[in-house]
């Protein structure tokens, strides 16, 4: 079932404008109007008009409707995109979030018109806190990214509260790219930490790095290779030993709903990506969600405003003079909320712990499919995803690169490629737990047959894609050469 | 095996120091630019600036990821190579010759003897490679 791509549509909707064409017509100002001219200062006021594209309604339909035909997505096939989570979206979340109650409040409307939205993000937040063991959460952060920003940020104004000015923060070298930006963006010297070769931190080398210089420790768990930290209990533990504060990065939280909490295991703060775990949508069709939860400890830092529950009634409470402030419009991506507590409530406990194992199960049923025709990077069992290498393949001239490729031939979205930076040449796989035995079977075939094709075939790899709309992409020149900005041609 | 030449010095994080006079030029190994595939972007420090013995230095990105550069030694950059904000490529084409990055005045003579002679690092490479 390869995925056939309608031809290739590659129009600008700027290349469409016409001068004069408009897609709307405004009716008759029933106000006097106003000349700009007279009201600004000459240098506000621009000489020339905005290079806007001139179309016409249809005109737009039908060209993203094109474009739209050449998705490639979760809703149109397997997308095993490692660290994603890239799940099926339940439709009940868009139901949920189209509620007029919710879809058209105004977000400056007065706290007591808003009391069911206020209600829900009250109840999400205790719901996340529950699920990660912790004992406050802020909504706001719109990313996982903000969200580690936000961690770190509390983390900062609760060593400085009690005069400590620690400038170090460690992290692993298996460690998610953002890691160390928003630590670095926060302020802090990233110290990185080596893993252990089998992807778990060095513990003793973990303990020589420990000193009353360090903020915090920051790790994912699982790690980036989908393995259990064994002796997270112990790490965080010594970290708290010194002092330093522990933040775990949740993009992996999908492998241990139900059945370990952050908070259980010594974390004082740890961010949710509602759009990977809670099944908020993700990529184009987001925006994103960050929550963080904290420790008590860290709860008088929490981004304001904080929502507050008196009795039946609901408020937003800005008077927090340890809060780190606001670092997000108005009170966060407010649609992925909604989204992300239908999710929650129709699942249940039962349900939510049904999630983890399943999505363990499917790792771990690619991961011993595949054992025999790629190298796995740790041996198994995984969590809720798993790391083949293709060095095998690489010894005969075929890349991870040409095997992402050439799986889009085969109908399926790639791996993540060359992630975690610590394995050669790595796929990594994440079914997650909504994809049938089926979907993953066809997934293996199709991994086992690129294995075969390098030994016999190896041009039909270099040569892929195919059958999509474009053809292999240049990605040096793309990052050597990028061509960002259209301009308007004579 | 990657070229590992004799004349050099080199770092567990893949880069390599050439004495020449009282300076020392540095850039990354064969090996490195291999792994990193086509290098698009290097960051490098400013003439003047401090740089210290496994401390990042700068910045080399690929299009596969983006790496930290590590000084071998420690001391004041006194030169940069400028021709790879606009030709990064020659990271790839000539790593130990125009592929240079800077040129380091060392404050600390003895660092230089702690870096990996071309045996060692060739150990170390095959080390890595199982």
């Amino acid at each position: 079932m390869a995925h056939t791509a309608a031809a290739a549509y590659d129009k600008l909707i700027f290349e469409l404008s016409s001068p004069g064409r408009v897609a709307w017509s405004l009716a008759d100002a029933d106000v006097p109007e106003a000349d700009a001219r007279k009201l600004l200062p000459e240098k506000h006021l621009r000489k020339d008009a905005p290079a806007l594209p001139e179309v016409s309604e249809f005109d737009v339909v039908r060209h993203y409707s094109r474009l739209s035909r050449m998705n490639y997505g979760v809703d149109t096939h397997f997308y095993p995109l490692g660290s994603c989570t890239m799940k099926y979206n339940p439709r009940i979340n868009e139901d949920m979030a189209r509620l007029p109650g919710f879809a058209r409040l105004h977000p400056l409307a007065a706290e007591t018109l808003a009391q069911g939205a206020l209600e829900l993000m009250h109840a999400l937040a205790w719901d996340l806190a529950e699920i990660a063991g912790m004992d406050a959460v802020s909504l706001q952060p719109a990313a996982g990214a903000q969200g580690e920003f936000t961690g770190v940020l509390m983390i900062r104004a609760y060593h400085l509260s009690r005069g400590e000015k620690r400038t170090k923060v460690l992290i692993p070298d298996s460690a998610h790219g953002t890691n160390p930006a928003s630590t670095a963006i926060a302020g802090y010297e990233v110290v990185e930490v080596k893993s252990l070769p089998n992807g778990e931190v060095d513990v003793n080398a973990l303990a020589r790095t420990l000193d009353t210089d360090v903020a915090a420790f920051m790790i994912t768990v699982p790690n980036t290779l989908g393995m259990f930290e064994p002796r997270i209990v112990e790490i965080t533990e010594l970290c708290h030993a010194k002092g330093v504060q522990v933040y775990m990065d949740g993009a992996n939280l999908n492998a241990i709903l139900g059945i370990t909490r952050p908070g259980d295991l010594g974390f004082d703060v740890c961010h949710f990506n509602l759009h990977k775990t809670f099944t908020t949508p993700h990529g184009g069709g987001g925006p994103g969600a960050g929550p963080v939860g904290v420790k008590a400890h860290l709860e008088p830092f929490l981004p304001v405003p904080v929502v507050t529950k008196d009795g039946d009634a609901y408020a937003l409470d800005w008077k927090r003079p340890k809060s780190i402030g606001k670092l997000q419009a108005f009170w966060g991506n407010f649609g992925m909320l909604v989204r992300a507590y239908t999710y929650i409530r129709t699942m249940g406990p039962d349900g939510l712990r049904a999630v983890s194992d399943n999505a363990i199960l499917n790792a771990n049923y690619i991961m011993k499919r595949l054992e025999k025709d790629y190298d796995v990077a740790v041996p198994g069992p995984c969590m809720h995803e798993c790391v083949v290498s293709a060095r095998r393949q690489k010894k005969l001239g075929v890349t991870a690169t040409d095997i992402a490729k050439r799986l889009l031939d085969l109908g399926f979205y790639a791996p993540s490629t060359y992630f975690p930076l610590i394995v050669e040449e790595a796929l990594m796989i994440e079914p997650t737990e909504t994809e049938a035995k089926e979907t993953l079977d066809q997934f293996c075939d199709a991994m086992i047959q690129i294995a075969r094709e390098t030994e016999a075939n190896a041009a039909v790899i270099h040569d892929a894609p195919l059958t999509t709309p474009v053809r292999r992409l240049d990605q040096t020149k793309a990052a050597r050469e990028p061509d960002l900005r259209w301009s308007r041609r004579p | 095996m990657a070229n590992v030449p004799k004349d050099l010095k080199y770092t567990r994080e893949h880069e390599w120091a050439k004495q020449e006079g009282d300076r020392v030029r540095v850039g990354i190994t064969a090996y490195a630019q291999e792994q990193l595939g086509d290098v698009v972007f290097v960051e490098l420090p400013k003439v003047g600036a401090k740089v210290t013995a496994s401390k990042n230095f700068g910045v080399v990105e690929s299009v596969k990821a983006v790496s930290d550069l590590f000084a071998p030694v420690s001391g004041e950059v006194v030169e940069i190579n400028g021709e790879l904000s606009q030709k990064p490529e020659t990271v790839n084409q000539d790593t130990y010759g125009r592929g240079w990055m800077i040129v380091v005045k060392p404050s600390n003579g003895g660092e230089w003897d702690q870096l990996l002679t071309p045996q060692q690092y060739e150990e170390f490479l095959a080390q890595a490679a199982h």
